[in-house]
């Protein structure tokens, strides 16, 4: 992780920030996304938490919760300054948050999503990917290397987690930096043919 | 993942005691990434504990609505009850993610294309 830059002066935002955008990064349990965010935060890569009873977000009135079963969810972030008026904000989420207010407020508005996936536990991205759709959130799938995980060529795996045609797909590295760059650049290349086509 | 075994709150007091119990905040305009920034010319005196560390955080300078949650180890949904109040007092303003002249999303997607070439 270089985050160098780390220091208390770089704790807050540059004054000149206007706009301030968020792309999600989810996968199943263990496969980078917090290694992913923290290659490319220019920040110490933050966590809150949020405990919920299992009623999610439909419970509103927290009186009489005790007894209830409560789980946490949590998510990390990371925050990457592109320019004197934007900043980026990543979000690092398992899927299974999906009727949690967290869920709901990193989607809402989000560009896109960047799913991680890991060739050994393929069909562990099912869920996260079928929540992307629902939710119309477009996303890119990207291969995170693993050493020692097999690598297959890119049909087959595309062919494993069914994936439409235009979707990308690619490989990359949660621990460099580059690597994770370039992913979210496929993700937003492919953001930006989507609104071309859309207003065609 | 299989979901953590329910575990007994880890700070002193119990988050929503902050809150006085609200789970809502009084305003429904914070998303994650609306910056957030402070009047300086507001008093602290009165505020409770969690309102003025969260003000001694925001002083310093601009920070979204996420990162607060982050650096003050709250919960999001308690760190809005927060600055709505906060908002409502006069001690914060906020602005929306993005400008209300509403950049067109294609110039949006450009620019953050641009900055993240650019860091290669």
């Amino acid at each position: 992780m270089d985050s160098v830059l780390a220091s208390d002066g770089d704790l807050y935002l540059r004054r000149t920030v206007q706009t301030a955008v968020k792309i999600l990064v989810v996968g199943h349990f263990a496969v980078g996304k917090t290694t992913f965010v923290g290659s490319l935060s220019e920040i110490r890569p933050l966590r809150t938490e949020e405990t919920m009873t299992q009623a999610g977000a439909s419970v509103d009135d927290l009186a009489g919760i005790e007894g209830k079963t409560t789980t946490t969810v949590a998510m990390d972030f990371g925050r990457l300054t592109l320019s004197d008026s934007l900043v980026l904000y990543l979000f690092g989420a398992p899927g299974q948050q999906r009727f949690t207010r967290l869920w709901q407020d990193m989607t809402q508005g989000a560009l896109g999503a960047l799913v991680l996936a890991d060739t050994r536990r393929l069909d562990q991205s099912f869920d996260v990917m079928g929540l992307l759709e629902e939710q119309g959130l477009p996303y890119a799938v990207a291969v995170n290397h693993f050493d020692g995980a097999p690598a297959y060529p890119e049909e087959e795996i595309r062919e494993a987690l069914d994936l439409l045609p235009e979707t990308p797909l690619i490989t990359c590295d949660a621990r460099d930096r580059i690597s994770s760059t370039h992913a979210l650049i496929t993700l937003v290349e492919y953001l930006q043919n989507r609104t071309v086509q859309e207003h065609v | 993942m299989t979901p953590p075994a329910p575990r007994h709150e880890r700070g002193l007091v119990r988050p929503y005691v902050v809150t006085d119990g609200r789970s809502h905040p009084t305003r429904n305009t914070f998303d994650l990434v609306t910056l957030v920034m402070a009047h300086e010319d507001r008093p602290l005196g009165g505020l409770s504990p969690e309102k003025r560390r969260l003000m001694e955080l925001c002083l310093g300078g601009a920070l979204s609505v996420a990162e607060i949650a982050g650096h003050l180890m709250l919960p999001v949904s308690v760190t809005k009850v927060l600055l709505g109040d906060l908002v409502d007092s006069g001690h914060l303003s906020t602005r929306a993610p993005i400008p209300s002249a509403q950049l067109p999303e294609a110039q949006i997607l450009q620019e953050v294309l641009d900055g993240l070439r650019a860091r290669l």
